[in-house]
């Protein structure tokens, strides 16, 4: 950047995927932008990497859950090389050697589950439509900008009675239906709707990832909600897998951002904002260049935001002990193989649809409540949770032809392990992994070519994600909306004028949305008339 | 006897006896119809041992609102308030108790000789927990909130709620709202390090609850449990004369006072239902008395899936009753000692009180989580959690001099066991396991065991008409308070069927000595002031 | 894969255009030749054989299984006597249509309930407290329509009972090629026709009974698309089409009361209590906000639209299943919406089911309905018509 160091408006810290839509935006209403990367490759979390040669991984975030569709449209992301795959089955497969799918096809979906219980197959349709309409109220919460409810501003008064008016307009029997939805846990939440145990361990094992909290605990239902997110987001089917992996989203994001003209710098550790006289002014890299900004967007976890990127003394007590309480404990893992051969179910075995989709390790709910418990006192899960896919099914060019990626998320990994995190733990932890896969694909074993273990140490040594956790802080009740990060600080200002926050550990968060980046931005824009001349 | 009352009350507890109470005193003709010999229903003291005077279920009044005992005029029928008891007795497992008491010096103190951090932290906690639970109790003496309702009294009521949240202070609520939907662990690492405090302070957020410390929703309940009591201290108690079930009585006295009848020995058999309205009962021995409103102290499940005949209920209504998650987890014991048990003492803390109030064997949040592990698989803890009381050191009236009775509180015990039932080999174990616990604490406590009796979830279902043993007639999750209690959209006492009411702990504020019974009563006053019959736009 | 019905290996040896479509899950075929007219007028003319395994089919049995069902339905049910057939709608708590069918009483208490959507479930909640036991038969009991007004003479070749003497709305034990089959006196075509439930095991040998004894009486297997404009010309509703069942509605708006479906003469409001009784009793105090109606189009108008732009008058061949504007007379103001509608061969008319306001309800009112003509959206006149538009004495006879 020579000769230019300081005529940026903006500099986000982070080249994340909301990083890079804070980038995008701000450039895209003409702002200077320069965003840096501490890694080499940009995506944060969502990147795609050739770990082995031949095989491409989405080396953590796999999936594309609900990135938002207007940033998809607004930054006209297609154009910039993002195609979405559908991932069209879940398949759990049983210890008894039977199996639960779930089919994109509704009488697929409904027959195979009248095979394991007539009444739940009914009862998911019902189910569905109540999802549906919870989506739909949830929905404007995920597009707004966190009211603060104890202030009188008129303003926030305002946008506090709009937000009233929504849930009042719910009526009372679906605002009753969303109480417990946002109260409940998935396992209690699930067992009013259906009988069949695998089918209520899958649904709820998406109300855990990424908290450390099992699916008996109150306030893990509402994540029931995202699967049917986007089916009323305007992008039909958003839920999928990215060409190319999860580095496709972020390279597509990067390629929108420098098209509006942003530079993005990798390799560009920032060691730490500059404040002069109260404000940002700009950053300093661990190689001691200093870059001067007009004000300075960090999109890393509140950890790292607050206590590692300023110097103390900028922040008031209070926050600092916020920030301390502030939860992240990272609960997962990630083991990426390569194989030889595609793994062969005993449930269902050979080739066929159900290696297009998910792979759900979930027998049943006390299956994932004993996972849950090893984590409790420190252990990682003896027989974890594991969703699963194979992206070279879905994108060919992930693996060398006929040969195969598969990628494993897992939980619970605790980042508290008793006696810590070393090579041994990882390869043991690799290993239960493993085993437990087999016992539902005996052929793995034999299959494998190269294995890569991710605990969520290395997550946080790689990613930088404090305590490994993939949300930047976990998805529990009070640590969201208007109390994320923290309570009085989740607009995305910070008490440092001139330095924000984008990341996923500001309102909503969660997995590769987006939201956070691009509310924050927009909300950058509304300062635009106090931006330093 | 009269075959026709202006109000039938279903069941003889303090809440039905409150309502019934309220509305004698309105000029109702009331009549209270009791399964049972005695009335108290959870609140009952009787001599289950000869000599021995036990508070047989509940031991904790809970909060006994001043304005109710005036109004009703309870002292005068008999009901002597020996005070407020604060000690709370942590014994440790390596010899050392801690004391938490009222007396803020002498907390600090204890809880010092554990950590100092934690000491100097203690009166700032006290305080936050009066403030949020303060909160609580306004909540508690008025009926639930209705946030979505465009009635105008709903929204002033809810407008006057939203100022006294204001109260609160910026930080204060802010708190509020970040801590109700906590775990009580996270809520107590936030605050302290030391196992045992954190220990007795997380059992009062999972007592009666199928959920550990860890759970989310948890810290609520601590806050729940300190609502109405008086601040200074945590987990008090209020001592009445004669035992818990001393209130009942001096309700029933009250009521007969009032002109209202009791009767006992007089099992429900079934709600007479009209064209959609209530007009009476029958009793089990086929009798009929009319009424135009009944008001059914018995639980939801019980009203409605056993009392009423479902075709008076929408499917819907019945599929939420359905819903309502009992699963009691705690049992009872009660002894009979000759002897005080040896408990560790408390370092520098006076011997003689230590006693007074209540033992909680809780020693820290991990014991509490594996306990609940147990319970989550269907089986009764290994090592329990217990919650011990010795009334007979306050009111030495309730055993034979020098002897003692005590009243163990044991979590968790599920009601559904995956492996068993309740039977009476499983019932034993239970009370040996009780007895072996505090043996590890008070080691001669086995010895000193004169007699003993055990209430598993199925024996407090069986003999106090608890849904699946649970106390409070349904947990209390966030998703089971204020306005979601008993069931969405009925949280005002009505019900779907005319002139029925309910008045239990199944109904806001739940676990307090009549609180539901009072505000049960207004509604039924309310409403008949209004119309004979409410329009059908106030249904929900 | 989806599910074929037991007469799959018959069904789709005959379809000579694999006009297959989805019913519930299953495979059918819309038409087995390859236009659907013949198929039609066989229903109207002759005879027509239709698969209707996919209904569901539920057996509700025991000592509650009368009060179940008359919990659950708004008609009296304590009148429906042995082996007679009754059609009834069924609501939610609210007096909101769920789904519709019939319910036959095949023992004292025993019924059979058939109906579009799964109801186990439904069933099930409403059982609470009650003596009964509800199987879920659908699969087990294969159906096939037996339509037209020469299928009692088929019928008389084949069964060893004497159906001849079976009224409408009532049932049969018999025995076709010595299978045990129930044959009931009803239909989906407002023709004169009976419907034939059996095991799925014994599917083949009644279907080739069947054929062969309707052979000599001109009868063919018909598929949906000639069932579709039968149904239409006797006022026959369709759940998914010409109402959403409350089960499914996504909002208020979209579901019906059985007054604004013209079914209030199932609703039994002498029966002290039913699910949605207290609604239904309500409303019916009330006049309903919308009426089920039939349209009529005229022809004329019809003609001159096309005329207009150089075109004769052209219709689509199968029946349309989607929702239409229904105009005042002239065109402009919207009061109403037709849901399905067809040509109707044999009123030589164009004719729909529809949504009416009220006020707009009266046979007789002219009102305009949207046609497409020649991409261009234009108002064709149209009357109200009472329904069903064909009435045919030898349905009841």
């Amino acid at each position: 950047m020579p000769g230019r160091t300081n005529s940026y408006d903006a500099i986000v810290i982070g080249g994340g995927h909301n990083g890079l839509v804070t980038a995008a935006y701000l450039a895209r209403a003409g702002r200077r932008v320069l965003v840096l990367e501490r890694r080499e490759v940009l995506g944060g979390a969502a990147v795609s990497e050739e770990v082995f040669p031949g095989f491409t991984f989405s080396v953590f975030s796999y999936v594309v859950s609900l990135l938002r569709p207007e940033i998809i449209r607004e930054l006209d992301l297609p154009a910039h090389g993002l195609q979405i795959l559908p991932l069209e089955s879940t398949l759990t497969p049983l210890p008894n050697g039977d199996y639960l799918a779930a089919w994109a096809d509704p009488d697929l979906n409904r027959r195979e589950l009248y095979r394991h219980s007539p009444k739940d197959a009914e009862a998911y349709d019902e189910f569905g439509r109540l999802m549906h309409h919870m989506a739909m109220a949830v929905k404007p919460i995920l597009n707004m900008v966190p009211p603060d409810p104890t202030s009188l501003s008129p303003k926030e008064l305002l946008s506090l009675a709009k937000l009233g008016k929504h849930f009042r307009d719910l009526g009372s029997e679906r605002f009753s239906a969303l109480f417990k939805l946002m109260t409940m846990s998935s396992a209690d939440y699930l067992d009013e709707w259906f009988e069949c145990e695998p089918l209520k361990a899958t649904k709820s094992a998406s109300g855990i990832i990424g908290t450390f909290l099992g699916p008996r605990s109150p306030g893990t239902a509402y994540v029931l909600l995202h699967h049917y997110m986007g089916e009323i987001d305007g992008a039909f089917r958003a839920w999928g897998f990215a060409k190319g992996g999860a580095g496709g989203i972020s390279e597509a994001i990067a390629s929108a951002a420098r098209g509006f003209g942003a530079e993005i710098k990798t390799q560009a550790d920032v060691e730490q904002v500059i404040v002069k006289r109260g404000r940002a002014a700009g950053v300093a890299l661990a190689d001691g260049t200093e870059v001067s900004a007009k004000l300075v967007v960090s999109s890393l976890d509140p950890h790292l935001t607050f206590l590692r990127l300023l110097e103390p003394g900028h922040l008031p007590e209070d926050l600092v002990e916020g920030v301390k309480r502030y939860r992240f404990r990272g609960s997962s893992g990630k083991v990426n193989l390569a194989l030889s051969e595609l793994p062969n179910f005993t449930c269902l075995p050979g080739r066929g649809p159900h290696l297009r989709g998910a792979i759900s390790i979930s027998p049943s709910v006390d299956y994932l409540e004993r996972a849950y418990d090893d984590a409790k006192y420190g252990h990682y899960s003896r027989r974890p949770y594991m969703d699963i896919i194979i992206p070279s099914m879905i994108d060919p060019g992930m693996a060398p032809l006929g040969q195969h990626v598969m990628s494993i998320f897992v939980q619970y990994a605790p980042y508290d392990l008793n006696d810590g995190w070393n090579d041994q733990a990882r390869e043991a932890f690799g290993e239960t992994v493993i085993d437990t896969l087999a016992d539902y694909a005996p052929n793995l074993k034999s299959s494998i070519l190269h294995r890569q273990v991710l605990t969520p140490k290395d997550i946080e040594d790689m990613v930088g994600l404090t305590q490994g956790n993939i949300f930047q802080g976990e998805l529990a009740l009070q640590q969201l909306f208007f109390l994320r990060p923290l309570p009085q600080w989740a607009k995305y200002r910070t008490p440092v004028r001139g330095y924000y926050q984008c990341g996923s550990g500001t309102h909503p968060g969660g997995g590769v949305m987006g939201a956070s980046g691009r509310l924050a931005a927009l909300e950058i824009l509304k300062d635009g008339s106090r931006w330093p001349k | 006897m009269k075959t026709r009352y202006d109000v039938i009350v279903i069941g003889g507890g303090v809440n039905e006896l409150v309502a019934a109470t309220y509305l004698a005193k309105a000029g109702r003709a009331v009549l209270v119809v009791e399964p049972g010999e005695t009335v108290g229903g959870v609140l009952v003291t009787r001599e289950v041992f000869p000599g021995f005077a036990v508070d047989v279920c509940a031991h904790d009044l809970g909060w006994l609102d001043a304005q109710m005992v005036r109004d009703l005029d309870l002292a005068s029928h008999g009901l002597d308030i020996l005070g407020v008891e604060s000690s709370l007795l942590i014994p440790g497992q390596d010899g050392r108790s801690l004391s938490l008491r009222a007396d803020a010096a002498e907390a600090v103190r204890s809880i010092a000789e554990f950590s100092p951090a934690d000491a100097a932290k203690w009166p700032a906690f006290l305080e936050r927990v009066a403030s949020l639970a303060g909160f609580l109790q306004t909540l508690y003496r008025v009926p639930p909130p209705l946030p979505t309702s465009r009635d105008r009294r709903d929204l002033r009521a809810l407008l006057a709620l939203g100022r006294r949240f204001r109260g609160l202070g910026k930080v204060g609520m802010l708190e509020f709202l970040r801590t109700l939907p906590m775990s009580v662990a996270d809520m107590l690492d936030d605050w302290f390090e030391g196992d045992l405090l954190k220990g007795a302070l997380g059992a009062g957020g999972v007592a009666h609850l199928d959920q550990g410390p860890r759970s989310a929703g948890t810290a609520f309940l601590l806050l729940h449990r300190e609502a109405g009591r008086p601040p200074g201290a945590l987990r008090t108690r209020t001592i009445v004369r004669g035992g818990v079930g001393q209130v009942a009585r001096a309700l029933a006295n009250a009521l007969t006072g009032r002109g209202g009848e009791v009767r006992l020995g007089a099992a429900i058999a079934g709600i007479l239902v009209e064209s959609g309205a209530a007009t009476g009962v029958v009793l089990a021995g086929g009798e009929e008395i009319s009424a135009s409103t009944i008001v059914s102290g018995a639980d939801p499940r019980r009203t409605f899936l056993e009392h009423l005949d479902p075709d008076h209920l929408d499917p819907e209504f019945i599929r939420a009753v359905q819903n309502i998650k009992f699963n009691g987890v705690a049992a009872k014991v009660n002894l009979a000692l000759d002897a005080l048990p040896s408990f560790a003492p408390a370092p520098g803390q006076p011997d003689g009180r230590l006693l007074r109030g209540t033992v909680s064997v809780s020693p820290s949040l991990e014991y509490l989580e594996r306990a609940y592990d147990d319970a989550k698989y269907g089986r009764p803890s290994r090592r329990p959690t217990l919650e011990v009381t010795i009334p007979s050191l306050l009111d030495a009236g309730l055993a034979p001099e020098g002897k003692h009775v005590m009243s163990v509180w044991m979590q968790y015990a599920p009601y559904t066991l995956h492996q068993n039932t309740w039977n009476a080999s499983a019932r034993d174990a239970l009370g040996q396991l009780v007895v072996d616990t505090l043996a590890d604490y008070a080691p001669n406590l086995p010895g000193s065991i004169l007699d003993r009796q055990v209430l598993t979830p199925a024996d407090l279902e069986a003999e106090f008409g608890l849904s699946e043993g649970h106390l409070y007639q349904g947990h209390l999750t966030l998703d089971q308070i204020l306005f979601m209690r008993p069931v969405p959209g009925w949280s005002g006492y009505r019900t779907p069927i005319d002139g029925l009411y309910l008045s239990g702990a199944c109904t806001h504020p739940a676990g307090l000595a009549g609180g539901p019974g009072r505000l049960a009563a207004m509604r039924v006053l309310a409403d008949r002031k209004r119309a004979t019959r409410r329009p059908a736009g106030l249904r929900r | 894969m989806l599910k074929v019905t037991p007469f799959h290996p018959r069904t789709s040896a005959l379809a000579q255009g694999q006009a297959w479509r989805r019913w519930a899950g299953y495979t059918v075929l819309s038409a087995y030749a390859l236009h659907h007219e013949p198929e039609y007028a066989a229903i109207r003319n002759s005879a027509a054989l239709i698969d209707v395994s996919p209904l569901y089919k539920y057996v509700i049995r025991g000592p509650d299984a009368e009060r179940l069902l008359n919990r659950v339905l708004p008609r009296e049910l304590t009148k429906l006597k042995l082996h007679q057939v009754m059609y009834t709608p069924w609501c939610d708590g609210a007096g909101k249509v769920i789904d519709d069918g019939t319910v036959s009483r095949l023992g004292p208490d025993t019924f059979r309930l058939t109906s579009a959507d799964p109801n186990l479930r439904w069933l099930s909640q409403n059982a609470v407290g009650m003596d009964v036991g509800i199987e879920d038969v659908s699969e087990r009991t294969a159906a096939l329509a037996l339509q037209g007004p020469t299928s009692r003479a088929i019928l008389n070749e084949l069964c060893d009972g004497d159906v001849t003497q079976l009224r409408f709305f009532r049932l049969a034990v018999a025995t076709i090629d010595s299978v045990p089959v129930t044959i009931s006196r009803t239909g989906y075509t407002g023709d004169l026709g009976y419907e034939i439930w059996l095991d799925r095991e014994q599917a083949l040998t009644v279907w080739d009974a069947i054929m062969d004894a309707g052979r000599p009486f001109g009868m063919c297997p018909a598929g949906i698309h000639a069932l579709d404009i039968a149904r239409i010309e006797a006022g026959l509703l369709m759940i998914d089409i010409d109402y959403v069942s409350a089960h499914r509605a996504l909002i208020e708006a979209q579901k019906s009361s059985p007054f604004e479906l013209d079914l209030g003469w199932t609703v039994d409001l002498g029966k002290p209590s039913f699910v949605g009784r207290t609604a239904l009793a309500d409303e019916a105090a009330r006049p309903p906000l919308w009426r089920l109606r039939g349209i009529a189009v005229d022809w004329d108008s019809l003609e001159r639209l096309y005329a207009a732009v150089g075109l004769p008058p052209t219709l689509p061949s199968v029946a349309w299943r989607t929702s239409v504007p229904v105009l005042v007379e002239g065109g402009g103001v919207q009061v109403g919406y037709a849901t399905s509608g067809c040509w109707s061969p044999l009123l030589k008319q164009y004719i729909a089911l529809a949504h009416l306001e009220a006020a707009y309800s009266e046979p007789g009112t002219p009102l305009a309905l949207e046609v497409t003509v020649e991409h261009r959206r234009r108002p064709a006149a149209a009357r109200v018509v009472s329904l069903p538009f064909l009435d045919l004495e030898r349905k009841r006879a």
